[in-house]
């Protein structure tokens, strides 16, 4: 038992961090709102970094390893605050052809990023339905919450070709819920990290603003939301990849509840300890936060996967 | 990252599990809550089989004594333990867990001699002499003094929140030796016997009801300097190393309590009582995250050899639940059970001792605002 990482689980990390720092600095993600959040280009840099076929075997052009190096690569992601439907072209690969590609309940309201998507997939009580983006009908929602995300309003979705099964469809409501779940680890992290660094250098009353105990407790309580996340996600990988060690559905249900609510709670607090400048659109935090908002709906809410730990009890 | 356990440690849990089921039922029942020489001859005695069986001290180097056991293997000793019902470490907590590792660190082979091979068989009960009146959260600005004469100390004062001192043969202790000197620089850790002149014992009476916690008072009692572990006024360094024990898996058999306490409270919920309902299923999500937060804890000690600061921030969020499920059960149970013997109700006043002992919240935030995140400190004010 070994809940830390290994030296390989550190590098692919690091590299992945390394990618996004050099592919996805911040000036270059509020960018991506021009092309509706996602850029070929860099898109195609991350699929061939092996961002999405990360669990395909290698026999069918994949890296062959699993969702505890998932839930790592998309931390990675979230830290970094990259637009798009990664999850969803995650869980595809191998599944439907197309590089971008978005996944939604077939009650879901809304469709993300749809003019960027190559194939959509719709879940729903009988599976997995391959729906070709360009025959849904909706309205372009106004003014999305977050910038990087456009949404669609739709009616109703075509039903589409069926590309897998009921428990196909509940695989991905799971692996969707960690993978979801890593990214919003990741931007309570990035948030966190943004905090304190601001705490340290911001001066008032002759001091920083991180020297009094007001700001420290705020602080403190992010990290002890980051690393209680933290623990839930990548125990949720670990247990997604070894099903004898436990329940896969309890520990991503744990997992999203838990990293929800990091994200959200550490993107308003990021806010609060910035002030004023906190309320600008220039300081990255309330992007974190919208993002954060937006993935509390996708793979099961909070409330949701709540209930379900309950019913399980 | 893995959660599978190694043969080996799957070996160990496996003959623990049978040595359990093997012994169990020879335990007398546990005595009444306040018959504390009861007490100390039920949790004594369970320490002595625990000894006679190889499993004191399992974290303890095999070379006083201990088991030896990895950090894993702590964890499964304690997780097994307190699923098979077998008696809590009880009145041997101090020793086990606080004064015992500090000796280890710190004390002389003389003194090892004396007290390890006790501690480890039950024949030796520990209570702590650190909280005074006037020093909590700030603990080195403690005032109990000790005064050099000839090869004595000569100690008067007053301690608070001492466990199991109405039953302890020892008590880690800790005094000012030199009042001018900064108050961090002026403390020693002394063994203190109880059987000593001039000690004065009165019990705590807490809001649980309990009385396992009293006031010690001293008045002119002579310590031999042969006791002293470590050097004169280095005595905040030697306390040091019982903190960082403390904050390791201090909480584990409790948090195991705690997720039954949580099954249970969940038979308890009307399948119409949606909010209910969902924070029992957060507050699932938060004891299952808690549990792999103390693995991740126990693979960083088993890495580095310590603890690390994670327990300030497991500390911090095992209380913040361990309330909030007390809040639920209290709206659940309604009027159907207003009694200190529900265990429910008992364990909802017990929470709030969580975020107050061992360091208050605010204090472990101070801890992790700045010994983790690397704020500048307040004034004078100081976690080291």
């Amino acid at each position: 038992m070994d809940l830390e990482l290994t030296s390989d689980e550190r590098d692919l990390q690091e590299g992945v961090r390394k990618l996004c720092e050099g592919r996805f600095p911040m000036e270059v993600v509020r960018g991506l709102e021009a092309s509706g959040g996602v850029d070929r280009g860099r898109w195609r840099e991350l699929a061939e970094a092996g961002v999405f076929t990360l669990r395909l075997p290698e026999s069918a052009g994949g890296v062959g390893l699993g969702l505890r190096e998932g839930v790592l690569v998309f931390e990675e992601l979230g830290r970094a605050l990259v637009p798009g439907p990664l999850v969803a072209s995650s869980l595809a690969a191998g599944v439907v052809d197309g590089e971008v590609v978005g996944s939604v309940e077939r009650d879901g309201l809304v469709v993300e990023s749809l003019g960027s998507l190559d194939a959509l997939v719709v879940r729903d009580g009988s599976g997995l339905w391959a729906v070709d983006p360009s025959e849904v009908e909706g309205e372009a929602v106004a003014r999305p919450l977050d910038p990087l995300t456009p949404l669609t309003r739709v009616e109703s979705l075509p039903q589409g070709s069926q590309v897998g099964g009921a428990d196909e469809a509940a695989r991905w409501r799971v692996e969707g819920a960690a993978l979801t779940a890593a990214l919003q680890l990741g931007s309570a992290e990035a948030t966190l990290d943004a905090a304190v660094a601001y705490a340290k250098e911001r001066t008032q009353f002759d001091r920083p603003i991180g020297t009094f105990q007001a700001v420290k407790h705020i602080l403190a309580d992010m990290l002890v939301r980051v690393e209680v996340a933290r623990a839930a996600v990548w125990a949720a990988g670990a247990t997604l990849d070894q099903p004898d060690v436990g329940d896969p559905a309890r520990a991503a249900s744990a997992a999203k509840v838990l990293a929800d609510e990091a994200a959200l709670a550490n993107g308003k607090a990021a806010i609060q300890v910035h002030g004023g400048m906190g309320f600008t659109w220039e300081v990255d935090a309330h992007l974190h936060l919208k993002r954060a908002w937006v993935l509390a709906t996708q793979f099961g809410s909070a409330e949701h996967h709540c209930e379900a730990l309950a019913a399980a009890l | 990252m893995d959660l599978r356990y190694t043969e080996e440690e799957e070996a160990f849990r496996t003959e623990l599990r049978s040595w359990l089921a093997e012994v169990l039922p020879s335990v007398p029942p546990e005595p009444a809550r306040d018959d504390w020489e009861g007490r100390r001859r039920w949790d004594t005695d369970w320490q002595h089989r625990l000894f006679d069986a190889g499993y004191a001290g399992i974290n303890w180097p095999a070379e006083v004594g201990g088991r030896g056991a990895s950090p894993t293997e702590q964890l499964i000793f304690l997780e097994e333990t307190e699923k098979a019902h077998a008696p809590y470490v009880g009145v041997n907590f101090v020793g086990l867990l606080h004064a015992g590792p500090t000796l280890i660190a710190e004390a002389s082979e003389e003194q090892k001699a004396r007290h390890l091979p006790a501690i480890l068989k039950g024949d030796q009960v520990w209570c702590q002499g650190f909280s005074e009146p006037g020093a909590g959260s700030d603990l080195a600005s403690l005032r109990t003094r000790a005064v050099r004469d000839g090869d004595d100390y000569v100690i008067s004062g007053q301690k608070i929140w001492t466990s199991f001192a109405q039953v302890a043969d020892y008590c880690e202790l800790l005094v000012r030796t030199s009042p001018d000197a900064p108050k961090h620089r002026g403390i020693t850790w002394l063994i203190l016997p109880m059987d000593s002149p001039g000690i004065e014992i009165r019990p705590l009476r807490t809001i649980a009801g309990s009385t396992e916690f009293s006031e010690v008072f001293l008045d002119e009692v002579r310590v031999p300097v042969a006791n002293r572990v470590g050097p004169e006024d280095d005595g905040w360094r030697v306390a040091m190393v019982t903190f960082s024990f403390e904050r390791g898996t201090a909480f584990v058999s409790e948090m195991l309590q705690t997720m039954e306490l949580l099954r249970d409270l969940g038979r308890l919920v009307p399948e119409t009582d949606a909010s209910s309902r969902r924070e029992l299923g957060r507050l699932r999500a938060d004891l299952d995250a808690l549990w792999a937060l103390t693995k991740r804890n126990v693979s960083q000690a088993a890495r580095t050899g310590v603890p690390g600061v994670g327990g300030s921030v497991f500390k911090l969020h095992y209380s913040e639940t361990r309330n909030r499920l007390g809040d639920l059960a209290m709206r659940v149970l309604d009027r159907a059970s207003l009694s200190l013997e529900d265990e429910h109700v008992g364990g909802r006043v017990h929470a709030i001792s969580l975020g107050i002992a061992a360091g208050t919240s605010q204090i472990q935030r101070n801890i992790v605002a700045e010994r983790i995140l690397g704020l500048p400190k307040e004034r004078s004010w100081t976690s080291s």
